[in-house]
């Protein structure tokens, strides 16, 4: 009689083995990866040109061999505005996501934990910000913070530039710092207000896990709240939060892409993806590859991630069968 | 039911008061007055239109008073940027554009998602399921204001079939394309979950014992899992409604549609006060209707939550 020890996998080693079935997701994450990694160390290389630098000479060039993605009105490299622009969506997306997630998931799980009457005190308080009417809020709010931000941006290039005359260093400087300080402020905010629906997932999930016989253990042990709700209850929710984390990305990214496009968000000449599409939707009909690559970036990140989400909620969530 | 549906509209002026609230400071922190204009007007001229606008009294005198006359009178108060016109006007000739807009979309977003998603689950994993989540999926990623110009190109200006300007309610074809860009995006999400909504439906053991009794596949379908199916759905229409009645906002940019959304963007450059309480008030109570009208369906759709409540 020959015996036969089956290992046990982990949960997480089996989602990792339903996640690498799905070859959407594998495909999306290794494309996001490519895009991501593009995006954030091209710009360190001398393989792209200044991204404002203006050529008139060679404006409204086709791609060729040196201007691969071609060239807009100014002159302006559109492969190097493609991998700038990409840099500041991805950032402010997943700065603006991080924002969102984290207060949902305090919010939500604080809400779920507690008591009936503080319970629904809270979800009250999150019903209540879901009938606001978001765009129209954060237009409002765009303006309101757009002097402030340019002033402050302006404030920190001379703080960074005070030793120096050069004006490629002073360029350099701004076009790292400018998009970043105009638009972070603005992106906090839309984080700090789209937090509603992690809230209530995170909220469902810890109500269902407080239940559990585990809980009561641990709270007949004597710990203290904080450490049941954040040692023992919230690691166990870590799925949805970060299936949800995934697909919040680029529903944050194509918002910023609706602010450009409004006109709201950076300021020329900085670009973002947004800003890109805005402007080659203006010359679709005389020059349509200011369009096509920077739509085409940016719709395949957008798939990418949406992907990399669907798998990771196919492979983490707990009712889907062992096959 | 009723008593639960005045609960939700008392809550609902709620919103629209922390709306107003919320609106007010927005528009006190503007970095620019109402009285910008490529000449610059006399500080006296400054002045009296001031007190006329009763710009100069206290900030809780200010802050009261519209609010006081919209309780009141129903009255938005006169427009700045379009001298003296009264904003119930400028509201009554753009509203219907736009909430036809709105409307349409929803309801074309209904129409392509729901069937989609069905024939997606009951042909789970064929070709045809792979073809319309693939065509959701793009759906979901490329953004109206991509799509918008492009059609409107091709469509409109090259191939002549529909005009890229003008709106005719009586005529589709000025209001098609708008209507067609703007539910894209939430048919393809509509199709996502309907079919995860109907596949979870169809995994349930009643549905086994159906079958079993020898229940036919589309009796199953639709008389068994719709209805459940269609719930993850029906909580998606309110948040839906939303994002469509401020989507219009870009669609309006895109096509140059005559509604809401081309004032609302003029009178927040221009911080004409009382255009922008209206639209956002206004766009506030649309969002939520809205999402009572879901929780409603849910309610028809899932006898167990109304159990709960």
């Amino acid at each position: 009689m020959s015996l036969v020890i089956q290992k046990g996998t982990s949960l997480r080693a089996d989602a990792m083995q339903r996640l690498k079935k799905n070859h959407a997701a594998v495909l999306g994450m290794y494309l996001l990866l490519l895009i991501v990694l593009a995006a954030v160390i091209l710009p360190f290389t001398p393989l792209l040109a200044d991204p404002n630098a203006q050529d008139l000479l060679v404006k409204n060039t086709q791609p060729n061999q040196q201007y691969w993605f071609g060239t807009d009105h100014l002159g302006r490299d559109i492969f190097s505005r493609v991998f700038y622009g990409g840099r500041i969506s991805i950032a402010v997306a997943v700065l603006t996501t991080l924002v969102a997630v984290s207060i949902g998931v305090i919010y939500g799980a604080v809400a779920g934990y507690a008591s009936n009457k503080v319970d629904a005190l809270m979800m009250r308080c999150v019903d209540i910000l879901y009938g606001m009417p978001f765009l129209v809020v954060v237009i409002l709010l765009g303006k309101v913070l757009e002097n402030m931000t340019a002033a402050w941006a302006a404030d920190l290039v001379d703080l960074f530039t005070a030793d120096t005359d050069s004006d490629d260093k002073i360029n350099a400087v701004r076009t790292a710092i400018e998009p970043l300080v105009t638009m972070v402020p603005l992106f906090l905010a839309i984080g700090a207000l789209s937090w509603l629906t992690i809230s209530r997932i995170v909220r469902a999930q810890v109500q269902s896990i407080k239940k559990l016989e585990y809980i009561e253990a641990a709270r007949s042990l004597g710990l203290s709240h904080f450490t049941i709700l954040f040692r023992h209850i919230l690691p166990n929710c870590i799925g949805p939060i970060i299936v949800y984390t995934t697909l919040t990305i680029p529903g944050v990214m194509l918002f910023e892409a609706v602010l450009s496009f409004l006109g709201l968000g950076l300021k020329p000449p900085n670009s973002s993806w947004g800003v890109l599409i805005k402007e080659g939707a203006d010359m679709m009909l005389t020059n349509p590859w200011l369009l096509f690559f920077p739509s085409l970036f940016f719709s395949l990140t957008l798939l990418s991630l949406n992907f990399l989400g669907d798998g990771l909620r196919d492979a983490l969530d707990p009712k889907s069968s062992k096959d | 039911m009723i008593g639960k549906l005045i609960n939700r509209l008392l809550q609902g002026i709620v919103v629209l008061f922390v709306l107003y609230t919320l609106t007010f400071f927005l528009i006190r922190a503007l970095p620019y007055g109402p009285f910008q204009t490529e000449k610059a007007i006399p500080a006296h001229v400054i002045e009296k239109l001031k007190t006329q606008l009763g710009l100069d009294q206290p900030l809780h005198v200010q802050y009261i008073r519209p609010l006081k006359n919209i309780l009141l009178e129903g009255n938005l108060g006169v427009s700045t940027r379009l001298e003296g016109r009264p904003v119930n006007e400028i509201m009554a000739q753009a509203f219907p554009v736009s909430i036809h807009l709105g409307i349409m979309s929803m309801i074309l977003a209904i129409l392509i998602g729901l069937p989609a998603g069905v024939i997606s689950a009951y042909k789970k994993n064929s070709m045809i399921d792979y073809l319309l989540m693939a065509t959701a999926m793009i759906g979901l990623c490329l953004p109206s204001f991509v799509i918008g110009p492009i059609l409107a190109e091709y469509l409109g200006r090259s191939k002549q079939m529909f005009p890229v300007m003008g709106w005719d309610v009586r005529q589709v074809s000025t209001w098609g394309l708008p209507v067609f860009t703007l539910s894209l995006g939430y048919a393809a999400y509509l199709a996502r979950l309907t079919r995860s909504g109907v596949l979870d439906v169809l995994s349930q053991d009643f549905v086994r014992t159906a079958r079993a009794k020898g229940v036919s596949t589309v009796k199953i379908l639709v008389k068994h899992c719709l209805r459940g199916g269609l719930i993850p759905s029906a909580a998606y229409i309110g948040p839906a409604f939303a994002g469509i009645i401020s989507g219009s906002l870009v669609i309006e940019a895109v096509f140059q549609v005559p509604g809401l959304g081309r004032h609302f963007i003029k009178a927040i450059e221009t911080n004409d006060a009382n255009v922008i309480f209206g639209i956002v008030l206004l766009y506030g109570a649309l969002v939520t209707l809205g999402n009572i009208a879901s929780d409603f369906l849910i309610a028809w759709l899932n006898p167990r939550s109304r159990a709960q409540s």
